[in-house]
């Protein structure tokens, strides 16, 4: 697997990402559309730069971890552990269907490169302190990265989570939220208040970071920037926009659990299309 | 002296007043230290009630490898899911009622969809908790956790078989329930009692009615049994210390010979030991079955022998049920 530096290339990783995944709601006429799209950059910057994960180090005890624990954006991570070479990229295709090793929700049994299975929110964090913890005891330096939805801050167990990592001060564990505002009811702020997310972090022993989760550099230096403080848990909040990508998707939280249909995904592959000409290295 | 089943190698002093008295909890206790002095991948945890569950003891050996985790039932178990795909073999331990009753989520999805390699000790179950009252008095957890697929579900008992079972979960490569019990019960098995996760073991012979069950509650088995001998009822009691994977030829064994069965376990009666066994017997050999166990209502404070009586988990309403079954034969 190729791991990218450029931000051009990284950018053009992320745009693919987002094409697959249309293709592969289309396909499935069912599941989440819009975490996924605004994951996309997230998740290209981790699996092609950030972390020290490949194909070839699926069992490699010093490898780092990803833990997904919004399992419901399934197809961000199916897309880029495809282009990362995990598995063919014409089992997309496959997602939702019967027999398929690539299930609506993560399921680590079927999918090659899946850490821990998910869907049930508020779990993922605990899984990762527990990952961070066992690090410790081995006197390993592998990272764990953990990603989180907003929406499942509404969960008490995340916060029992919180609680923990920053008593043991599990300082090779970092957790990114995907702070897109909103859940499947309505805008976060409106089911369920979440600000100041930053300010509760670091009431829990906490760095934190806020970046623009669409930021190429800025989300490559956050995780740097995590990876080197050795007091404490980090955070990332990056900010980002629900259905990154697709104008008619945006901001809108109707299309948290919805695929496009035929002509909305014509609609978005064109879109997304014409950002492609657009990425070349003299644009950025 | 009694009937015993020479291969179950019990203790003479099984049906003695000087019968030696501990609680299953204390055989968790020491087998995991044992566990841990041969294996450096043991790890326990332990939700603020170190002493109760007796993890205190490998806290005092191995405090590298045991993490308090605080009043917080739901992160324990997810984080032992990450230590355990991380190599470690976590034993999480707290009452039953807490763990499965409030992480039950966790350990569907986390432990057994994910097919992690945890161990759940669920202490303080059944009736004979006594005095804290039917808030803590854990009867479905049986029913909770044999529902999940991936589950094995051991209900030793004694603390002899508890320590067996601690030593059997750790060899298992998957999520591990093991059910114990607050009170000191006769320790009635000895080390040379056979213990294999998956088999039932005969403790007596007898060909009129089969007793079976699991659980500090076998012991009451031995002596009804042992009573109704002079009313010249001989009955067999078979000890299933696994629930699941269950005997089927066993149950199905015992359904042939002796044609009527009572199960015995302190455990709601839906979803528990008896439905079990039945649902072995509805599809193999069908014969009439009473059911010793809570009959659909919650415990209260009492003495566990209080508790035991008014609830008929007591030997005097074992021999009862005999009575009854035999009658519909």
């Amino acid at each position: 697997m190729e791991r990218l530096t450029t931000e051009a290339d990284l950018t053009r990783m992320a745009n693919t990402v987002r094409k697959d995944i249309i293709k592969m709601l289309l396909a499935a006429g069912s599941g989440h559309s819009a975490g996924p799209l605004d994951l996309a950059d997230i998740a290209t910057a981790l699996y092609f730069n950030i972390l020290n994960f490949s194909p070839k180090q699926k069992t490699d005890p010093d490898r780092d971890r990803l833990y997904v624990s919004c399992g419901h954006t399934a197809p961000v991570w199916y897309a880029v552990l495809a282009r990362a070479g995990f598995f063919p990229i014409e089992e997309l295709q496959t997602l939702r269907k019967l027999g398929s090793r690539l299930q609506g929700h993560i399921d680590r049994l079927t999918t090659p490169g899946i850490e821990s299975s998910a869907a049930s929110l508020g779990q993922g964090l605990s899984i990762a302190c527990g990952s961070a913890y066992a690090s410790k005891m081995d006197k390993k330096t592998y990272q764990t990265y953990v990603l989180l939805s907003d929406g499942e801050h509404d969960e008490g167990s995340t916060w029992e989570a919180i609680s923990f990592a920053g008593h043991y001060k599990l300082s090779h564990l970092t957790a990114i939220i995907d702070r897109n505002n909103i859940q499947i009811d309505g805008p976060t702020e409106t089911v369920m208040k979440k600000e100041n997310l930053k300010d509760r972090y670091e009431a829990f022993g906490w760095h934190v970071i806020e970046i623009n989760g669409h930021n190429m550099e800025a989300i490559i230096d956050a995780c740097n920037e995590a990876k080197a403080i050795v007091e404490y848990p980090v955070c990332i909040i990056a900010h980002t926009i629900a259905g990154k990508g697709v104008d008619f998707m945006e901001y809108k939280f109707e299309w948290h659990g919805n695929p496009p249909n035929k002509e909305q995904a014509r609609d978005a592959l064109r879109q997304l299309r014409s950002l492609d000409n657009k990425i070349n290295p003299s644009d950025l | 002296m009694s009937n015993f089943s020479k291969a179950a190698h019990l203790s003479p002093a099984t049906l003695r007043h000087d019968v030696h008295m501990a609680p299953t909890r204390d055989g968790y206790g020491i087998g995991v230290v044992e566990l841990g002095e041969n294996d450096e991948r043991i790890a326990v945890l332990c939700a603020d009630l170190a002493e109760s569950t007796r993890s205190n003891l490998f806290r005092e050996k191995f405090p590298e490898r045991f993490i308090e985790m605080g009043v917080a039932e739901q992160n324990m178990a997810n984080v032992a899911v990450g230590l355990s795909l991380n190599g470690k073999i976590p034993f999480i331990a707290t009452y039953a009622v807490f763990s499965p009753g409030r992480n039950w989520d966790q350990i569907r999805i986390s432990s057994c969809y994910n097919n992690a390699n945890v161990k759940f000790i669920g202490a303080h179950a059944g009736i004979s908790v006594g005095p804290d009252g039917g808030t803590h008095q854990a009867l479905e957890d049986i029913a909770l956790t044999r529902v999940l697929p991936n589950m094995t579900v051991l209900v030793p008992c004694d603390s002899e078989e508890a320590r067996k079972a601690i030593h059997a979960a750790a060899k298992i490569n998957g999520p591990v329930y093991i059910r114990l019990a607050r009170v000191a019960t006769p320790v009635f098995t000895t080390e040379k009692t056979p213990f294999t996760v998956g088999k039932a073991l005969q403790l007596r012979d007898g060909d009129d009615v089969a007793i079976i069950g699991a659980g500090p509650i076998m012991h009451s088995a031995l002596v009804a049994a042992h009573q109704l001998v002079e009313k010249g009822i001989s009955c067999r009691v078979i000890n299933l210390p696994t629930i699941k994977p269950i005997d089927s030829d066993a149950i199905e064994q015992a359904a042939r010979s002796c044609r009527a069965i009572v199960t015995v376990e302190e455990h709601q009666i839906f979803g528990g030991v008896g439905s079990a066994i039945t649902e072995v017997l509805a599809q193999t050999y069908p014969v009439p079955v009473e059911f010793i166990g809570m009959h659909n209502s919650f415990g209260e404070s009492g003495t566990p022998e209080e508790l035991l009586h008014k609830y008929r988990m007591d030997a005097p309403a074992i021999v009862r049920a005999v009575l009854k079954v035999i009658k519909r034969k």
